[in-house]
């Protein structure tokens, strides 16, 4: 091919990707400096960093930063360890193991609205929900989920959609790992767990620090699962960044500290991505 | 115990174990497909009904209650067409970086995943100025753009790798006959990578039909998806678990399928072709 064409090729997918990073990612940083209020249409001009200032000093900030941070970091110790776990027993062969991995990760396929409002209210709702029925037959009184734990209930609900997505992938990973190596290691006596340590996990290394960068980009922007069920609330107790920016847009209509919270959002999701590139760039031979 | 007998009771709890983990992570799906073949009442019944006279009623009653279909039409609409555009800009591009790699590939390529790193939240403002700006707002064709854009890195990961496992020689001998470039696209990459190709737009129709944040922040009824309708149910206006379900079942249902089918895809797609 002749380089002219080479490049013409390539310019469609290039320049628009560009202009899909550059005009929102400058308009950000614009209006996060600027005073840009709907409610107050005459206020306008540069105001530095004042927006900023204004954000961080929100008292729901420091809330929401910690719940983001428990939200990501509960999500993710959750869905590494039962992953493994699950995909290990599901490794061997036994009878129907086709069908059990079909419901293993079958809730990932699951929009996150809908498994939103069958926790909410088939499972956890304190009257007629699933979980109350259970409290009942034991003779306990039932747990009002989403008002006394409602941080908790959105790891319990992330965590479920999540966790088959580690199993899908520790699953596949693990199909390619050395079964004569196991074996041998099996006649010189090693155990379950002296294989887990020495042969395994080694083995899953690269496949577990992708998953636990992929989940922190996805949960860091965790949006879904608590418009439908909390709203953020009670109080802030379930509010994370994501849902207090878009708090701060559409019901403060404060373009400008919405922008400054985006720039921390993205700072954020920066800092796990420059990981997740790096560990990606590694494994792609060009 | 001999050895023997000792392996083979841990066999048995170890299969006991994962049906257990099977059971307990498709229950909630279960629950939600039982729920869509009962009544109202039923639905909030306590304790839970779990052997009822199933009925179908809340299937046929959506279109008459709801507009189902409207909403179904914007997913399908905004998924399909997303992925597309994405197609239609990707296959050329991944197509000449396949065959004419150079130093820089490997950098456009990782560039173009960073910009996936990018927190919708992030550029929610200026979405939403350029969407009422262009008059977009509450349309597919803003979804269609966005869910384009959102999944054009992924797409043309994977196709980029697709496309290197066609051997050159083909494409070499192809051009001593003299055929030109559009033909040999036409004629010998798409055909070759044809099953590359649909499992890349499965992927990306997963992803678009699931979406939860764009469809509910920019719409408010005319291009909503299933999402953002599903979403539209969380206020406690009244119990109509049964129609939910029902709702959410027929939402659900084409996706799980269609992840099923592209499992392997799927693997290497989510994890930026890391993990084959």
């Amino acid at each position: 091919m002749n380089p002219t064409l080479v490049r013409w090729l390539q310019a469609p997918s290039v320049v628009l990707l560009l202009i899909w990073m550059i005009v929102p990612l400058s308009m950000t940083l614009y209006f996060s400096t600027i005073r840009y209020n709907l409610l107050y249409p005459e206020r306008t001009g540069f105001i530095g960093l004042d927006n900023y200032r204004f954000f961080a000093t929100d008292p729901a900030f420091g809330p929401a930063l910690i719940n983001t941070l428990v939200l990501v970091g509960s999500v993710l110790a959750i869905t590494i360890v039962l992953g493994l776990a699950v995909s290990i027993l599901i490794d061997r062969p036994f009878r129907g193991r086709g069908i059990a991995r079909v419901m293993l990760i079958s809730p990932f396929f699951i929009m996150p609205t809908v498994s939103a409002l069958v926790w909410k209210n088939m499972l956890m709702d304190p009257n007629n929900g699933l979980f109350a029925a259970f409290s009942n037959a034991l003779g306990l009184e039932p747990v009002e989920w989403l008002a006394q734990y409602p941080l908790f209930s959105i790891i319990l609900m992330v965590s479920w959609q999540w966790t088959p997505f580690a199993i899908l992938i520790f699953m596949t990973s693990l199909q390619s790992q050395d079964q004569e190596q196991k074996e041998a290691a099996t006649l010189d006596g090693a155990g379950f767990w002296s294989q887990f340590w020495n042969l395994t996990l080694p083995h899953l290394a690269r496949p577990i620090s992708i998953v636990l960068l992929i989940q922190m980009i996805f949960h860091l922007s965790i949006f879904a699962e608590i418009f439908v069920t909390t709203s953020g609330g009670p109080g802030v107790s379930s509010t994370n960044l994501t849902y207090l920016i878009y708090i701060q847009s559409q019901q403060a209509f404060d373009v400008g500290v919405a922008s400054a919270g985006g720039v921390f959002a993205i700072i954020l999701a920066n800092i796990v991505a420059l990981f997740l590139i790096r560990a990606v760039g590694k494994t792609l031979t060009v | 115990m001999t050895d023997r007998q000792r392996q083979i009771w841990i066999d048995r709890a170890a299969v006991t174990a994962a049906w257990i983990a099977a059971l307990v992570f498709f229950f909630p799906i279960f629950w939600m497909v039982l729920t869509s073949f009962k009544t109202e009442g039923q639905a909030i019944q306590v304790p839970p009904l779990l052997i009822f006279e199933p009925t179908l009623e809340n299937y046929l009653e959506i279109q008459d209650r709801t507009n189902y279909f409207k909403f179904a039409m914007n997913s399908v609409i905004t998924a399909f067409g997303g992925t597309l555009v994405a197609l239609l800009i990707a296959i050329p591009s991944a197509y000449s970086m396949a065959f004419n790699t150079t130093h820089r590939t490997k950098d456009v390529l990782m560039w173009m995943l960073s910009t996936k790193m990018l927190p919708a939240v992030g550029v929610l403002m200026p979405i939403y100025f350029l969407a009422q700006k262009f008059d977009l707002f509450d349309t597919r064709t803003l979804l269609v753009v966005i869910y384009a854009m959102m999944n054009l890195p992924i797409v043309m990961l994977i196709l980029f790798n697709y496309f290197r496992e066609i051997p050159k020689e083909i494409l070499e001998a192809s051009r001593m006959d003299g055929t030109s470039t559009f033909n040999e696209i036409r004629q010998i990459v798409l055909p070759l990578a044809w099953g590359g190709i649909a499992s890349t737009a499965l992927l990306s129709i997963i992803l678009c039909w699931n979406e939860a944040f764009w469809s509910i922040v920019l719409t408010t009824t005319d291009a909503s998806t299933l999402t953002a309708f599903v979403a539209s149910f969380q206020a406690p206006e009244g119990l109509f678990w049964a129609k939910v379900s029902a709702v959410s079942t027929l939402a659900c249902a084409p996706i799980v399928v269609f992840g099923w089918m592209a499992q392997k895809q799927l693997v290497q797609g989510l994890t930026f072709g890391a993990v084959k």
